[in-house]
């Protein structure tokens, strides 16, 4: 699992060597919509960076031809048969929309999206 | 002037033809009231989990047995993390560092000869919903309105290498992958109803160059002309760009049909930072070659070896054998054709199905699976024209016949409207000894060396017998009368 990881978190950026900086902790935040103030901004950095170093102890472990796992449990995806298995939507649409903020039509209202 | 080399690589997204969605049991049928085809795993409520459908896996080792890859024996789904109001979840789940189906190859037509594109990979995901806008009259109070029942639906996204070097490569290679993939069953390659969408990753270099340019993608071509007109946009103003000393600047970019140009999207400097990672939610995907040679014994035998069949089997020309493979329905619909008029007949049966068929079904806007003509009342028809029985002019009033449902079989109507052709040489013997008596006139200017004369006795002839004489028989019989 800790290859696979290190190789995702590559794509974010260069991180190595294993230390954040508070712009990526800022910008991963942002990415994530999550709103940090400066002080949470940095204990973030401070214990995000205490996981790096955890993960960089890990690395020391010789991992040489051992096939990255996917998932905690070594087992595989079931598979459901290809069939339909809802009914009477219209009725599970409006209770699902009986808590939605805004509707209409049966659509979903948001924020104007401009692209 | 520098001499520039294009260079495209196309992804294309196509909605497999499964009946339910790809993590949930949600219907994917097309053009349903709004969100009434979204349960709760598609709008994300919290607690829900994917479940992976069997067809939609199906689906996807029956492409990558089609274009010779290798399917992976053990793929995994991740997320693609961003955010948009018509992606509930806040991320889509689709495959990124082990996809289902690996390489694989494509053979297009380029001119009179072919090439040969590579494949990259091809993954499965989830498509998203959709956003409207201003649609169905309404104008929601100035907000954008979500319609989920898109979200979910099952994709497979189709990478291949940077191989093409124009436009007419790039559609050719569209068309081509377009044509595989509704031959093979899995998507139903309806580009109006966004089944079929392509994205195109242009750039140019001076020729020589060893390294490609700088490219930009335009997003969702979904029509094979616009596809032309937006790559041909794209490297005329890429190639005026850096001719005028500019750079190119990766980007998106939309094209608009209207001005016939594309153009760079709204981008953020972040909108590519998607932060995949394995989706905890799904196991691996397993595939063991049991599986899949279970699906490749079903798989329809391909278009390339159908082609090549037909040449060999039939004798017909390569043209013939391309314009028929255009479709399985259409080949299928000519072999049944060719079973009942017997093989002696499938030049016959391939200029019957591609120019009178064709042209029926397509002056009523219908599709080959709805002709009112079987394809064994066609082979019917055809084979009495092969073994003397009528003539062709004779056969387009039956098939018309036929068409109407004026009858059940060619040889019923033959029968019954009495259209058989006339070759016994005792009854034309007798009517032709009376189309001379009566026109001496005639008679005597074919004498006299006009060959036109002759024409119009055959004429005369074939009228009398309101076309049912055998033309050849009746030339034959004046020739030696008159000779």
């Amino acid at each position: 699992m800790i290859p696979y990881m290190a190789s995702s978190f590559n794509n974010l950026g260069d991180f190595l060597p294993m230390s954040l900086t508070l712009e990526q902790v800022r910008r991963v935040a942002h990415l994530a919509r999550i709103e940090i103030s400066d002080v949470e901004a940095r204990s973030t950095l401070g214990q995000l960076n205490e996981i790096f170093g955890l993960i960089e102890e890990m690395q020391a472990v010789d991992t040489q031809g051992i096939e990255p796992m996917a998932h905690a449990q070594d087992v595989a995806q079931r598979l459901r048969a290809d069939v339909v298995s809802e009914s009477d939507q219209l009725a599970q649409r409006a209770a699902f929309q009986a808590i939605a903020p805004e509707t209409e039509a049966g659509l979903y209202l948001v924020p104007k999206v401009i692209e | 002037m520098k001499q520039w080399e294009v260079v495209i690589g196309i992804e294309t997204h196509a909605q497999l033809s499964t009946q339910a969605k790809i993590f949930s049991g949600s219907s994917t049928a097309f053009g349903a009231a709004p969100n009434v085809q979204a349960n709760a795993v598609d709008i994300a409520l919290p607690g829900v989990l994917p479940v992976l459908n069997r067809g939609a896996v199906i689906c996807a080792i029956r492409f990558g047995l089609a274009v010779d890859a290798k399917i992976a024996p053990r793929s995994v789904f991740a997320r693609k993390n961003y955010f948009y109001p018509d992606l509930p979840k806040g991320y889509q789940i689709s495959q990124y560092e082990l996809p289902v189906v690996l390489g694989g190859k494509l053979a297009i037509p380029v001119g009179e000869s072919e090439k040969v594109v590579s494949l990259t990979r091809a993954h499965l995901e989830e498509d998203a919903g959709k956003s409207l806008h201003e649609g169905l009259g309404q104008h929601f109070r100035g907000r954008s309105g979500i319609d989920l029942n898109r979200a979910g639906t099952p994709l497979l996204e189709i990478v291949s290498e940077p191989d093409m070097r124009s436009s007419a490569e790039a559609v050719a290679y569209a068309r081509t992958l377009h044509a595989l993939v509704r031959w093979i069953g899995i998507c139903d390659g309806n580009m109006q109803e966004g089944s079929f969408r392509c994205d195109a990753n242009v750039s140019v270099r001076p020729v020589g160059q060893p390294h490609f340019g700088t490219r930009r993608e335009i997003k969702n071509l979904n029509s094979f002309r616009f596809m032309q007109q937006a790559i041909d946009y794209e490297v005329q103003w890429q190639i005026a760009t850096l001719e005028d000393g500019g750079s190119i600047e990766q980007a998106t970019v939309l094209f608009d049909p209207e001005s016939g140009e594309t153009r760079a999207m709204r981008s953020k400097e972040d909108a590519h930072d998607y932060r995949y990672f394995p989706d905890p939610d799904l196991l691996p995907l397993l595939i063991d070659q049991q599986w899949i040679e279970q699906i490749r014994s079903q798989l329809p035998e391909l278009p390339t070896a159908k082609r090549e069949r037909l040449i060999a089997d039939y004798g017909l020309s390569a043209y013939d054998a391309k314009v028929l493979t255009s479709s399985l329905e259409l080949v299928g619909y000519y072999e049944a054709a060719v079973a009942t008029a017997g093989k002696a007949n499938a030049k016959t049966c391939a200029n019957w199905v591609m120019v009178d068929l064709t042209a029926r079904l397509n002056k009523e806007d219908r599709e080959i699976s709805e002709s009112p003509v079987s394809a064994e009342q066609l082979g019917g028809l055809l084979a009495r024209i092969g073994d003397g029985t009528i003539s062709t002019n004779i056969a387009r009033k039956v098939f018309d016949a036929l068409w109407s449902g004026e009858g059940s079989s060619a040889d019923e109507i033959i029968a019954r409207q009495d259209l058989q052709q006339i070759s016994d040489s005792g009854s034309l013997e007798t009517l032709l000894d009376e189309l001379l008596a009566a026109n001496p006139a005639m008679v005597a200017e074919f004498r006299a060396g006009k060959e036109k004369a002759f024409n119009a006795l055959v004429g005369q002839a074939m009228k009398a017998t309101r076309g049912k004489a055998n033309p050849q028989r009746v030339s034959d019989l004046l020739r030696k009368k008159l000779g």
